[in-house]
């Protein structure tokens, strides 16, 4: 076992796949020789040689058509856009494009590839760096979206994703990077696309959420338990397609729960999750199921995102306002 | 020239032709080496595929076959690139090149199915090819990719990829272009100009005199040829395939040619915004007349040979079409099957959900 961080898990992950298959093939702006703006790619081009690690030139929506190419000829592509705000510029590649293969032509070709990318807030980046746009990727059926919440999830998702014969959507938080480390093994390992994992068990209430939220949410689960309630927090590990079966199974036994999400409120992760536990398992609830989110702007700009940004005590307001509905 | 080097690049895109429009070789150092079973070859293609359209102008106005963008026109700039191209090659089309995948080998009840909506038509049975793309110019950077990962993979093969004058504003046109040129990858990319973005003249599309010249900006080969001499098609994507997998990097091939029909057969009105003077000064240039000519005065070509094909062309479109009727009925639980290789929760209630509805 090594100590690593949330960025090193994410290189071992890559690693290990750089050397288990010669068809993996990692690309983006910046990743070769310097190793990624966030050193993500630190040392693989040097390993591997510039023939399976190498630098794009700087376009979006050329990293993501090329990676539907590499894929065809049989490459396992693992494209980097550099932060995810820039997503847009690559969205007919992703979403007109990769989700469809398989369907469009009806099981011929599919597209292998995992799509990496940093977001998220609470590292004053200019704007379109940092948003949560898990929510659009979701609402494209033919994609899988990963969101890890910790250096060992994040080894044995990437992993998996790099494996998954469908696109992934590999979302990395920003500010979970190097903000601890964890015992990651060296040796390889998956953590199954579409499982939530329960981070702490309790009875009162369910907060279900994904990401740096996740931090969050133990937090306030910790201060929840001073004032004598139960939260069991759930960490969805991937928010497209939907653990439900975790979700459902724990609000049955709390009959309370809340969602948790860094994103705008509007549409997105969260409402999904309360659209699905209202459908599934309404005689079950007590109370109705409320959302900590951002509000409905775009991503703030830095000098407000402090406030822009739900925390712990938002997550125990909404949290005490169900238990006591 | 001082400052002002668009001059001096502009002047170097001459259109590259071999066969005039009287049917005579006038660049005899270029002909390309093609036998006289060759030359039938490519004219029995051309006459097949000019019936072909007719036929499937006919089926759509009778409600028989579905989205269907006319050829007519554009077969020397379709089939004389195709009949480059080695069987292992990879096509990435555009929604008006169907032609070139059937000639690719796509069974032709396939390209019905595919006009019907019909997800068996976008099968590719282990063909190089894929369905025609929707969305101008997103085949563009995927043929960047298709290119490089056949150089990677050591093959001795090319990725050729088609779209119209419209495509070329797309910035998926530059970035695919200057991705394989950075890479040296075997990509050829050719723009059928036949004047029109649906409506808009090529004049009012961009301020660059020639398509082809855009190849210079991404550092790749570039070549204006008359798209409606196949020889001349026929040559320039010869050599550009031969650079190509000599490692010498892709090529941008603009093809001077013109669409009889309309934009679609969805309602589109050509009068609206093209001349019968401009029709007819184009029909002239025919690449089938022109053909045929120099075929007949090679004692190649004659009007049997040509009842021939026709005859062959309305029987197998005939038997097409008997085909694609006979094919099972498309069914929504066949399209939720091939959203992912193993179903997610929600597909999996949806295919039962869907699969009573169908079995009703």
């Amino acid at each position: 076992m090594a100590q690593m961080t949330m960025i090193q898990a994410i290189t071992d992950a890559m690693r290990t796949e750089l050397k288990n298959d010669e068809n993996v093939l990692v690309f983006g702006e910046d990743v070769g020789q310097n190793g990624g703006v966030f050193r993500a790619t630190e040392g693989l081009q040097k390993e591997f040689g510039e023939d399976r690690v190498f630098d794009t030139p700087l376009a979006e929506s050329g990293i993501g058509g090329m990676a539907i190419g590499l894929a065809l000829t049989g490459f396992r592509p693992v494209p980097e856009v550099q932060f995810f705000g820039f997503v847009y510029e690559v969205m007919d590649a992703i979403s007109g494009q990769m989700a469809r293969l398989r369907y469009r032509s009806g099981g011929s070709f599919h597209a292998p590839i995992t799509v990496r990318s940093p977001f998220g807030g609470g590292v004053k980046t200019p704007e379109l760096h940092a948003d949560s746009l898990e929510g659009l990727m979701a609402q494209q059926p033919g994609l899988k979206v990963v969101i890890p919440s910790n250096p060992y999830d994040a080894k044995g998702l990437l992993i998996s994703a790099i494996r998954d014969n469908d696109p992934v959507i590999f979302l990395e938080h920003m500010k979970l990077y190097r903000s601890f480390r964890q015992e990651v093994p060296e040796e390889e390992y998956t953590i199954e696309i579409g499982k939530a994992e329960v981070k702490r068990e309790g009875t009162d209430i369910t907060i279900v959420t994904y990401g740096a939220m996740v931090q969050a949410s133990l937090k306030a689960a910790e201060e929840l338990e001073k004032d004598g309630i139960s939260a069991e927090v759930i960490d969805l590990r991937t928010v497209s397609p939907l653990d439900i079966d975790t979700i459902i199974g724990s609000v049955e036994k709390t009959n309370r729960a809340i969602v948790v999400q860094e994103a705008q409120k509007q549409a997105g992760i969260a409402a999904n999750v309360v659209a699905e536990i209202n459908d599934r398992a309404i005689l079950s609830l007590e109370a109705p199921v409320l959302r900590v989110t951002a509000p409905d702007t775009v991503f703030a700009f830095s000098a407000a995102e402090d406030v822009w940004l739900p925390d712990h005590t938002d997550i125990i307001e909404k949290a005490t306002q169900v238990v006591k509905f | 020239m001082g400052t002002k080097t668009i001059e001096n690049i502009e002047g170097q895109f001459e259109m590259f032709q071999i066969l005039n429009e009287n049917g005579e070789i006038v660049n005899k150092e270029a002909m390309p080496e093609l036998s006289d079973e060759q030359l039938q070859e490519l004219m029995h293609r051309m006459v097949y595929t000019r019936i072909l359209d007719q036929r499937s102008i006919s089926l759509n106005r009778q409600g028989r076959l579905g989205f269907y963008a006319p050829t007519a026109g554009q077969e020397a700039s379709q089939l004389g690139s195709q009949y480059a191209l080695d069987k292992e090659d990879w096509i990435l089309p555009g929604y008006r090149d169907v032609p070139q995948i059937i000639w690719h080998g796509l069974p032709l009840y396939k390209a019905f199915l595919f006009s019907r909506g019909h997800f068996v038509g976008n099968q590719a049975d282990g063909l190089n090819v894929l369905s025609p793309q929707i969305i101008i110019g997103a085949q563009i950077t995927q043929t960047a990719g298709v290119a490089l990962g056949l150089k990677k993979k050591g093959k001795k093969n090319v990725a050729i990829t088609y779209t119209g004058d419209g495509g070329a504003s797309q910035g998926d046109f530059y970035e695919g272009m200057n991705f394989a040129g950075a890479y040296a990858a075997p990509a050829i990319f050719v723009v059928q100009n036949n004047r029109f973005a649906i409506s808009v003249p090529v004049e009012k599309q961009s301020a660059a005199k020639t398509i082809a010249q855009k190849a210079v900006a991404a550092g790749i080969q570039g070549v204006q040829v008359d798209g409606m001499d196949v020889l001349a098609v026929y040559k320039a994507v010869t050599d550009a395939r031969e650079r190509a997998i000599n490692g010498e990097g892709p090529t941008l091939i603009e093809t001077m040619t013109y669409r009889y029909g309309p934009h679609t057969m969805a309602g589109d009105d050509p009068t609206r915004y093209r001349s019968e003077d401009l029709d007819s000064e184009w029909e002239k240039k025919d690449p089938i007349v022109r053909f045929r000519k120099y075929l007949e005065s090679k004692d190649l070509w004659n009007e049997e040979k040509e009842n021939e094909v026709v005859a062959k062309a309305k029987e197998e479109i005939k038997a097409a079409i008997k085909k694609a009727d006979g094919t099972p009925k498309q069914k929504v639980t066949d399209l939720i099957s091939h959203m992912y290789e193993e179903l997610p929760y929600n597909l999996r209630e949806q295919y039962e959900q869907y699969s009573a509805k169908e079995s009703k």
